[in-house]
């Protein structure tokens, strides 16, 4: 196979880990929404450990794209 | 057909371009104002005339400092909630590290690309986002190591760990706590780089779908226009979120390195 079609394959493979990630923040934000509707109360409170949990979901969606982006452009 | 309609490439957007002449040059590296820069500038100074509809501290305020305020009272909150106790003295630098990547994001998604003045989003370079990363890293190392001197080290141990298992846990901790600016940096420049790019994707599908038939202009274009209407309402959300959560990390972190646990 040549080099510069190999490159771009991996790349398009790279895009599963962004599905991945989607699956994640949506696990998140769906498994804080169940809890919350249960105890309304508890929610607000627990906004800050909601956005944590995101931002680990996401990050690892985002590098995803970013050895994406360094298969397409650096390697 | 779209083979010979103009290419659009949507890393174009994220070049640095030198405006005018270097200014100075430092070992032999020309250093010159650059579109990076000017934007930085144009944050700071939008930033500033904000800041200045809510600083005359009236008893019965206005609109502008009901606005100030509340950004203020919610990063007030934020540090509160998650620093606890002596955080208050963190509030100014994370306030300004909050609402400077607002606004830079912001000021980034400004269609002022229609009267030819092409926005820049700086915190879409590693660069930029690294540097700040670094400066909270920076702030929790001092204020670890001169709070608890060695001891600082003992926030890799989790309490109650076995002898046994410290020798396995402290490395994993340790690695962990030094991926922290990596990550704090990659998150927000990576969320504005994949943003950017989705938009210039669809708005050259708009562009080459109605230079190519009116047809496909219907069939692909309008589609992709309105999917760009959503996915830009969707930045400014991004924007927002990106903001906060670099604050709360930020307020995270600092919170271990001013409680240990």
């Amino acid at each position: 196979m040549d080099a510069e079609a190999a490159k771009l394959i991996g790349a398009g493979l790279a895009a599963i880990g962004a599905g991945m990630a989607a699956i994640g923040v949506g696990n998140v934000f769906g498994s804080f929404l169940e809890g919350a509707l249960r105890n309304p109360g508890a929610a607000d409170g627990q906004q800050g450990r909601l956005f944590i949990g995101f931002a680990a979901a996401e990050l690892l969606g985002l590098l995803a794209f970013v050895v994406a982006m360094i298969l397409i452009f650096v390697a | 057909m779209a083979a010979e309609s103009g290419k659009i490439d949507p890393m174009h957007q994220f070049q640095i371009q030198e405006i005018g002449d270097p200014l100075f040059s430092i070992a032999g590296h020309p250093i010159a104002l650059t579109n990076s820069a000017v934007w930085m500038l144009a944050a700071a100074v939008a930033l500033w005339a904000f800041m200045l509809l809510g600083m005359k501290r009236q008893v019965i305020p206005t609109r502008g400092q009901m606005l100030v305020e509340n950004f203020t009272g919610f990063i007030t909150k934020l540090v509160d909630d998650n620093i606890g106790h002596g955080g208050r003295k963190y509030v100014p630098y994370i306030f300004s590290l909050f609402m400077f990547i607002l606004f830079a994001n912001l000021l980034g998604l400004l269609p002022l690309g229609l009267v030819g003045l092409h926005p820049f989003t700086f915190t879409s370079h590693f660069t930029v986002t690294g540097v700040l990363a670094i400066m909270s890293f920076a702030i929790v190392l001092i204020v670890g190591f001169w709070k608890h001197g060695i001891k600082f080290f003992s926030l890799f141990i989790p309490h109650g760990t076995p002898l046994p298992m410290v020798l396995v846990i402290f490395p994993i901790e340790l690695v962990s706590f030094l991926f922290r600016p990596f990550s704090l940096g990659l998150r927000l420049f990576v969320a504005m780089i994949a943003g950017h790019i989705l938009l210039k994707v669809l708005a050259g599908f708009v562009i080459n779908a109605a230079n190519a038939s009116p047809l496909w202009g219907g069939v692909v274009g309008v589609p992709s226009f309105v999917l760009m209407i959503g996915v830009s309402a969707l930045e400014v959300l991004v924007a927002g979120i990106q903001a906060y959560v670099f604050a709360l990390l930020t307020s995270l972190y600092i919170h271990d390195a001013e409680h240990l646990h």
